[in-house]
């Protein structure tokens, strides 16, 4: 168990140096990018004249030398503090906060199901290999992996918005519905069936085919052929040795893949009008909103390094034989 | 519709007499110009004979979201359609850009023109229940516009006093005459905030802004960022049982396509400017339950044009840029590209926009021309038939701006200039043209009702800044146009106002600094049950105090 600690304490003494150079690395990047949010401020208003940008520029800190920028942010960050975006006059913390809820209420409900639908189906293909409901499932994840998720997003909600008038089209709530309680859960329960659908046909189209992949490398090797020499039954063979051991790339992907949840999905958020992260960080990027890009950054890298290590664990878990080397 | 089939010239011309005549006339009665507050009675449409319904919320889109809803630090766009419910000006403006009143009840104009004095309406309140009163519109025009709005300062700097006269009056002395003042204060252009909230504070991080608080008909509800934006009814409006709404509610919506859907599903009565692409216009116009409009935008009056730097060779000589502009098909652009929304421009002042002449160089589409103008320049083609390459950066302002840029590269390949498309985003474009980094990019530029206000500042020379947007970018000087644009700004007789822009638009489209590609105009689609809505020369950003729903 020392060495499980220890392992712990190293990764994460390590992952602390990832982030600060991620910072750094980000804050360069986005200043390098041409033009300021001075700039694009005074494009949007359709007129401007030099005491409008210079005050802008003043406001935003931005008529700073650069390195005293990234001093100041990397100080604000240490204390916990992403910062204020001069452009949404709030500080970058709240704004966050704001959208988090629909981005993880989006893209975990997404992810879970797509990784459970797309592992049993991957499975249900492995095992019925070479018959119609593997050619089937193979066929449906191809299409799901390789149409344009937009494109998807849009012909479902043509079909079941508007010509069947089932679902709503896009919207996080009914508008000034002032729903509370149960209600409200169902209300966002409804807004969520067609972008859930999208995202998690996307996912689980990979974590089929990958699972798919995986089983068929794993059922001919030499200790399935044991198993089934032993007179285990075929359920068990494939849950416990088969699936047991072909889950582990399907467990690599989903944890890179989870890291990114907070990340959202700037397609899906922009074709069904979803409120979260994903559209915050594409608006950011055009209206060079620089401390906002930078936040969700820093919140996107710090999940995705935990859900590596998370990851880690997991293998152990999993798979006893892995081991941590020392 | 019916604007664009009928011609422009004709109206055009009786719009003009019109309005000489009205000078003349008042000249002739009255040494003091008065405009009755009935104006806007009589300018109220014919349409207009169902009795009205009180309730109702109007859905509306607003795209891009805009960073805040006060209006005096942001006017971009969706601001301005979102907070023009919320804030007024003085004045709003009927379809022929004569003033109408709005806060102010009435005013009067000195014959010297320079004392432009405001009668405000009684018993206005401000959202938080604060009376409104003169000292707010001294306080907005001459303290917190001057400090953060760039085209306030540029109105409002021409005055030498704002004063209150009394709780209602206020009056404007110019330093010298400036015909165009009446047409600054516009709501998105002098927007009244309340100074019992802001004078004394830091505007820009002042907490109300959060929380906008105007005289308009409607105040702020909720705004979920991302989500949408609800209006009420203010209870406590000015104008007796007005507005008739109970309120509107702006949905924020990205995507282009969803947007089309959210007008087609009937979820928004209501789109304007850019919120739908022009190549789904012909599509939805065929809706059973809209109807298109392109009037209401007569005020900003866009007007598009090729961007030309003039520091860089051959763009510098005239005989190039006239064989660019004999090269493009303009009516090929406004009927393909933009699917038949706008007008084919003859120079740099819109049609719709006051002093305008039609009778200036016009270049047809001729490949003939071109190629000897080009020959002229001994710009011969090589092997490869090109003559001269240029870089073309198009605006990164949509789908329709790209498609552009492909039409522009193919039509001047025609005449043996060869064109490198280049691309970029918003901020990236903005910084390289406001620094002269192009060549040649796309553009357009709002005219605000009066050359002086929206059309000079492209032109003059003293307006030659770098770092800064939307100015005379291209390096065009001519001392000739400098002075009859600032004898213009300044002349009170409306007759001789015309012979100086007549003339400078006719040396303008003989020395053509821009290639002037189109009149926009953009499309507003209303749902029939939606009445008296989008009636002004601001439209969509006007109050919508009298606009209802029919059950």
């Amino acid at each position: 168990m020392l060495g499980f600690a220890q392992l712990f304490a190293s990764r994460l003494v390590k992952a602390a140096a990832i982030l600060i150079a991620i910072v750094v690395m980000n804050f360069f990047l986005v200043h390098a990018a041409p033009g300021d949010p001075a700039m694009v401020m005074a494009g949007e208003a359709g007129a401007a004249d030099e005491k409008f940008v210079t005050q802008l520029r003043e406001q935003f800190g931005l008529d700073r030398p650069i390195y005293e920028q990234l001093g100041t942010y990397i100080g604000k960050v240490v204390q916990g503090d992403l910062g204020f975006s001069y452009r949404q006059q709030r500080p970058v913390w709240d704004i966050l906060a704001e959208r988090l809820p629909a981005t993880l209420v989006l893209t975990l409900t997404a992810f879970i199901l797509a990784l459970a639908a797309g592992v049993a189906l991957g499975t249900l293909a492995a095992v019925t290999v070479g018959t119609w409901a593997d050619s089937a499932i193979t066929v449906i994840a191809l299409l799901a992996y390789a149409t344009p998720i937009y494109w998807i997003g849009l012909m479902l909600s043509l079909l079941f918005s508007i010509q069947l008038g089932w679902l709503p089209a896009f919207g996080y709530e009914t508008i000034g519905a002032g729903y509370t309680g149960l209600a409200h859960v169902a209300d966002v329960a409804v807004h969520l069936i067609l972008p859930v659908i999208t995202l998690a046909l996307f996912y689980m189209a990979g974590y089929a085919r990958l699972t798919r992949a995986s089983m068929l490398e794993v059922r001919s090797l030499d200790f399935v052929k044991t198993a089934k020499a032993k007179g285990l039954t075929q359920g068990r063979i494939v849950t416990r040795h088969v699936l047991r051991n072909a889950i582990l790339p399907v467990i690599t992907v989903a944890g890179i893949q989870a890291g990114q949840l907070v990340g959202g999905s700037i397609l899906i958020e922009t074709v069904f009008a979803w409120p979260g992260i994903g559209r915050l960080a594409f608006e950011a990027v055009l209206q060079r909103d620089y401390q906002v890009l930078l936040g969700i950054f820093l919140v996107t890298s710090i999940m995705v390094i935990l859900f590596n290590i998370l990851t880690d664990i997991l293998y152990g878990l999993v798979d006893p034989r892995i081991q941590v080397s020392q | 519709m019916t604007r664009r089939l009928s011609g422009i010239p004709a109206s055009i011309q009786r719009g003009f007499r019109r309005s000489v005549h009205r000078a003349a006339a008042a000249g002739l009665l009255a040494a003091v110009l008065t405009i009755p507050g009935t104006a806007a009675l009589v300018a109220a449409p014919a349409m207009a004979q169902e009795t009205p319904v009180r309730g109702g919320v109007l859905n509306s889109i607003v795209q891009p979201e805009p960073p805040t809803l006060m209006l005096g630090l942001n006017q971009q766009g969706p601001t301005q359609t979102v907070a023009g419910k919320i804030y007024q000006g003085l004045l709003t403006y009927d379809r022929k850009l004569n003033p109408l009143p709005s806060l102010a009840e009435s005013w009067t104009v000195s014959p010297d023109g320079l004392t432009y004095t405001f009668k405000l309406f009684q018993n206005v309140k401000w959202h938080d229940g604060k009376p409104f009163s003169a000292n707010d519109v001294v306080f907005s025009t001459s303290k917190f516009l001057m400090e953060v709005h760039p085209r306030a300062r540029a109105a409002f700097s021409r005055c030498e006093s704002i004063k209150a006269l009394d709780d209602h009056t206020v009056e404007f002395k110019l330093k010298e005459p400036f015909p165009a003042f009446i047409q600054a204060f516009e709501v998105s252009s002098a927007p009244i905030v309340p100074a019992h909230i802001y004078e004394g504070s830091d505007y820009r991080t002042n907490p109300a802004n959060t929380t906008p608080i105007g005289t308009g008909p409607f105040k702020l509800k909720e705004w979920v960022k991302g989500s949408y934006i609800q209006l009420v009814r203010n209870e406590d409006y000015y104008k007796k049982d007005l507005p008739y709404l109970d309120g509107i509610t702006f949905r924020v919506i990205p995507d282009a396509a969803s947007r089309s859907l959210a007008l087609e599903s009937g979820q928004v009565q209501q789109t304007q400017y850019s919120d739908l692409e022009p190549f789904e216009v012909p599509r939805m116009k065929t809706l059973p339950n809209v109807t298109l409009t392109t009037a209401g935008y007569e005020f900003v009056a866009p007007m598009a044009w090729l961007e030309i730097n003039h520091r860089v060779k051959p763009l510098d000589d005239k005989r190039f840029r006239k064989a660019i502009a004999y090269a493009i098909d303009r009516k090929f652009i406004r009927d393909k590209i933009w699917f038949g929304l706008g007008r084919v421009p003859t120079g740099p002042i819109n049609s719709v926009v006051k002093f305008y002449d039609p009778k200036v160089t016009t270049y047809e589409p001729n490949l003939d021309k071109a190629k000897a103008l080009l020959d002229e320049m001994g710009l011969k083609p090589d092997g490869k038939g090109v003559r001269a390459t240029v870089k073309l950066m198009p605006m990164p302002y949509g789908e329709t701006w790209t498609r552009l840029g492909e039409y522009l590269k193919q039509a001047l390949g025609k005449v043996g200039v060869s064109v490198v498309l280049e691309s970029t985003d918003a901020a990236g474009w903005a910084q390289r043209v406001a620094n002269w980094d192009y060549e040649i990019t796309t553009n357009f530029l709002y005219q605000y009702g009066d050359p002086a206000l929206g059309v000079a500042r492209t032109y003059i020379s003293s307006n030659i800044r770098k770092g800064v947007l939307f100015t005379n970018t291209m390096g065009y000087s001519n001392p000739k146009v400098d002075e009859l644009f600032d004898q213009a700004s300044r002349e009170n007789d409306p007759a001789k106002r015309q012979e100086q822009y007549s003339e400078v638009q006719r040396i303008l489209s003989d020395d053509l600094p821009v290639v002037w590609l189109l009149e926009m105009e953009f499309p507003t689609f209303l749902d029939k049950r939606v009445k008296n809505a989008n009636t002004t020369a601001i439209g969509v950003n006007d109050t919508y105090e009298s606009v209802w729903l029919a059950k």
